[in-house]
């Protein structure tokens, strides 16, 4: 009996060992990958990232990657890069870097991506960084405007979009050109975005005219920034420049018209992509308690607000970039095209994309991981992308676009149309610039603003 | 039988006592006593856990060595989570105080660490145990107040803390590093051990030594002071326990353990940074603490494991049904609050009390069914009368 007991506790502990070892060993990595580069087999190049599909920062941020989708299945559709279909996997961190330390894991570990691309987000790609690059593997295109990428400590790593700081230095000197004596004042997010931000705008406007610094907090942003609004109208700020996601755009611009507030506002392109605030400034007014005449008309509010933009909007239809994009996502993401129509998140993903099939047909017949970053830091100026200005690769310079355009929002614009309607449009008040993230001169952009190859024009 | 002793004290433990300590194993005492006295683990509780976190170490070290290097950094995951979630179970569990500040105490101790780690060359160990200790004062500068607060207030007043604290560091970002935040690193592995494994061992060390301590205390007076004031503050009162300094005590012991948790989930990601401590993260833990068990340390295992492989088995499950984005990218949340659920329904203790109870059940049974005046059907609940056997101390 008592044998027949003990017999007992040792089946629970050998169940749990079982238990245990099962819990193992049915993840545990199945693919004994070739003797080659990790991720690439005759046939497919497997490729992953970590975005947010949900939690806060999803909306918006979570088309890009289904658009990068469609462009890598216009590519397969073609016959592959040098005959390699392109497999991306893109996993959800919900903008927490400690899940994203544990997918890039997944990723690199199990899955043998060939490449970490078109991953999104400074915080999470920053708790990442350390470990692809000791484990070799590119941490390519990430999808941040953090000076941080760029870096020789880090030569696996590499941005793409413009720096927040070239963006403030170009808006910064328009500002001083155009509004020369009106006192200015400041909005920006409380973190690195706000303050690459800032730096730039330092750089140009004279600190002397600036006569107010108003800052919000991302993580606890819930009502209007009506303090903010209140302390700029009272410092007598005639422009306004702001380092804001779109929420924090409408919830700082529908409090300013409720107090007869009118500044000029200058605003990242960030903050400032119609199609997404427009829609937010509608449904705002509407939450609060407005008619929905009222709401109608708020979205009228990003008439004349100046920005930049660094490939063309998506209102500009008689752009060729524009109507590959479009037709693109149409034919190869049908859904997402449904819902949201073409917007600067799904440019930004096709664009980003077709950046990444251009570096992997550049890294020849036989890719390895190394000869992918030589390709980009050999030929990444040459790339053809929908970027006004080219790519500033090279081996030691590791971010994407320098360089954009200052536009301004207006009504007399031919709209962008989406889905859900159509929106105020854009048109460019200043040529294309060029600069760097450090002291570099501000310079307008000489060269050819590229257009689509005939393989994706053709795209029917 | 365990012997029945007089006092208030014991007496409440009786009436109100669900959930009992737990030590790293099922306890040796029975209430039929027949089996359990013949598996000769030492009577000694120091002695005991040791013995046991011994043998769990030897297992883990078999398991992390056969395991690839990914299942080797989710064990690790597994590892400082449990830490986290034993401090909280304590707190909770053990004294009754709730919090839903257990993130922020990470944060603090992830940011002494990396703080550290950027500013000065000292031993590794040294700095973990400053993260256990800054962690832990602060501890004391929120249990003080939190003394005069109860249920929903206590959590409100946590919770604020877990909202507050990560700002801080975004603020001054020249010193916390901001978005980006400020990189740690783990001391070099020795010999070929790849990093992974190497990082796993050093958290399942740093969680068996958690877990013994905090076992250990547990059958100590401070734990039975624990208990008494989770279950009448007025009676432990009467019979000698200082409220206001026992449950100070509970906070800082459960902020300590948060801290050395951050510390470990700093090192895993390799930066510290504030969005690895939101909201959310102190949210999980406590639902995770639920399950698993409230008040149990054994019962944190599975709380751990819950949270790290959980969405592991769902985007498998959703990869395998071929589910879109739009439900996949939801399932692990999803499972998890059906699992809450399921759990509170069939099992109010928990999985450790449900298999506890199980346990107790079929142990009661078989010999009945063998002999019958060998085990008399015992009129005790078994789990609290558990208690009172640790409470020999």
């Amino acid at each position: 009996m008592n044998n027949h007991r003990r017999f007992g506790r040792w089946v629970r502990v050998l169940a749990a060992g079982v238990m245990g070892a099962t819990l193992g060993t049915t993840v545990l990595s199945t693919s004994s990958g070739a003797a080659s580069t990790p991720g690439v087999t005759s046939s497919s190049v497997t490729i992953g990232a970590t975005v947010p599909l949900t939690g806060p920062a999803a909306p918006g941020y979570d088309e890009i990657a289904p658009a990068m989708n469609a462009i890598f299945a216009w590519a397969n559709a073609q016959g592959g890069v040098n005959g390699r279909k392109i497999k991306y996997t893109y996993l959800d961190d919900g903008y927490n870097p400690a899940n994203t330390a544990t997918l890039t894991r997944q990723l690199v570990l199990q899955d043998n991506v060939f490449a970490d691309v078109g991953s999104l987000g400074t915080p999470t790609q920053a708790a990442v960084q350390s470990f692809l690059n000791s484990q070799k593997v590119p941490q390519l295109f990430i999808e941040s405007g953090c000076n941080c990428w760029s870096s020789s400590k880090y030569p696996e790593s590499s941005g793409w979009q413009p720096p927040y700081t070239v963006e403030g230095k170009i808006l910064g000197a328009y500002i001083k050109a155009h509004f020369a004596g009106e006192k200015v004042g400041y909005l920006t997010q409380d973190d690195e975005f706000g303050q690459d931000f800032i730096k730039g705008l330092n750089m140009e406007i004279p600190s002397t005219s600036v006569v107010s610094r108003q800052t919000y907090d991302a993580s606890t942003l819930a009502g209007p920034l009506s303090n903010q609004v209140a302390a700029l109208k009272a410092a007598g700020a005639q422009v306004v420049a702001m380092a804001t996601i779109p929420a924090a755009t409408a919830l700082a611009m529908l409090p300013a018209a409720s107090i007869g507030y009118a500044p000029q506002y200058v605003i990242s392109n960030v903050g400032a992509d119609a199609p997404t605030v427009g829609p937010l400034l509608s449904s705002f007014t509407s939450k609060g308690g407005g008619t929905a005449a009222q709401a109608a008309a708020a979205s009228g509010l990003l008439n004349g607000v100046i920005t930049d933009s660094y490939f063309a909007p998506e209102n500009d239809v008689s752009n060729p970039w524009v109507q590959v994009e479009k037709k693109i996502l149409k034919k190869y993401a049908p859904s997402l095209y449904a819902k949201s129509g073409l917007d600067g998140n799904t440019q930004y993903g096709i664009a980003l994309g077709y950046t990444f099939i251009q570096a992997l047909q550049a890294a020849g017949k036989n890719p390895t991981r190394a000869g992918l970053l030589a390709a980009i830091a050999k030929s990444g100026k040459s790339f053809v992308t929908p970027g006004y200005v080219p790519l500033s690769y090279t081996s030691s310079v590791h971010y994407g676009y320098q360089g954009a355009e200052v536009v301004k929002l207006s009504t007399t614009a031919p709209p962008a149309v989406t889905p859900s309607g159509s929106w105020i449009g854009g048109t460019a008040v200043g040529p294309i610039e060029t600069t760097n993230v450090g002291s570099g001169p501000i310079v307008t952009y000489k060269g050819k603003v590229s257009t689509p190859p005939q393989k994706l024009a053709s795209t029917s | 039988m365990p012997d029945r002793r007089p006092g208030g004290f014991e007496m409440t433990q009786v009436a109100h006592t669900q959930v009992s300590s737990g030590g790293p194993t099922p306890s040796n005492d029975r209430p039929d006593g027949a089996w359990s006295r013949r598996i000769r683990l030492p009577q000694q509780p120091m002695i005991r856990h040791l013995t046991l976190a011994l043998c769990a170490a030897a297992i883990l070290y078999f398991v992390t060595s056969a395991l690839s290097p990914y299942n080797d950094f989710l064990v690790g995951e597994i590892a400082l989570y449990l830490i986290a979630l034993a401090g909280l179970s304590l707190l909770t569990g053990v004294n009754g105080q709730i919090s839903l500040g257990q993130g922020a105490f990470m944060a603090v101790g992830a940011y002494t660490m990396a703080l550290l780690m950027n500013h000065t060359q000292l031993n590794f160990v040294i700095e973990l145990v400053t993260a256990v200790g800054s962690a832990a004062v602060l501890g004391l500068v929120i249990g003080i107040p939190a003394t005069r607060l109860k249920g929903p207030y206590l959590a409100g007043m946590t919770l604020l803390l877990a909202l507050a604290l990560p700002p801080i560091a975004d603020k001054w970002s020249g010193t916390f590093g901001g978005d980006q935040g400020l990189t740690t690193t783990v001391p070099t592995a020795p010999g070929t051990i790849n990093p992974e494994q190497w990082l796993a061992w050093i958290e399942i060390a740093g969680a068996l030594l958690t877990l013994v301590l905090l076992a250990n205390l547990l059958r100590s007076r401070f734990g039975r002071s624990f208990r008494a004031v989770r279950d009448d503050e007025i009676a432990a009162s009467l019979a000698g326990v200082h409220i206001a300094r026992t449950k100070v005590t509970a906070f800082v012991i459960s902020a300590g353990c948060a801290g050395l948790a951050g510390a470990f989930l700093g090192l895993s990601t390799s930066v510290v940074n504030t969005g690895e401590f939101p909201l959310t993260l102190s949210i999980q833990l406590l639902a995770a603490m639920v399950v698993g068990g409230t008040g149990t340390l054994m019962g944190m295992w599975w709380g751990a494991i819950l949270l790290v492989y959980l969405p592991q088995w769902s985007t498998s499950l959703s990869g395998h049904f071929n589910l879109g984005n739009g439900v996949s990218a939801y399932l692990a949340i999803i499972i998890f609050g059906t699992v809450l659920i399921v759990v509170m329904i069939v099992a109010p203790t928990g999985i450790q009390g449900g298999l506890r109870w199980i346990w107790g059940r079929a142990s009661r049974r078989w010999p009945r069914v063998v002999t019958r005046e060998a085990a008399p059907p015992s009129t005790l609940e078994p789990l609290s009368s558990r208690h009172f056997d640790d409470s020999d101390g």
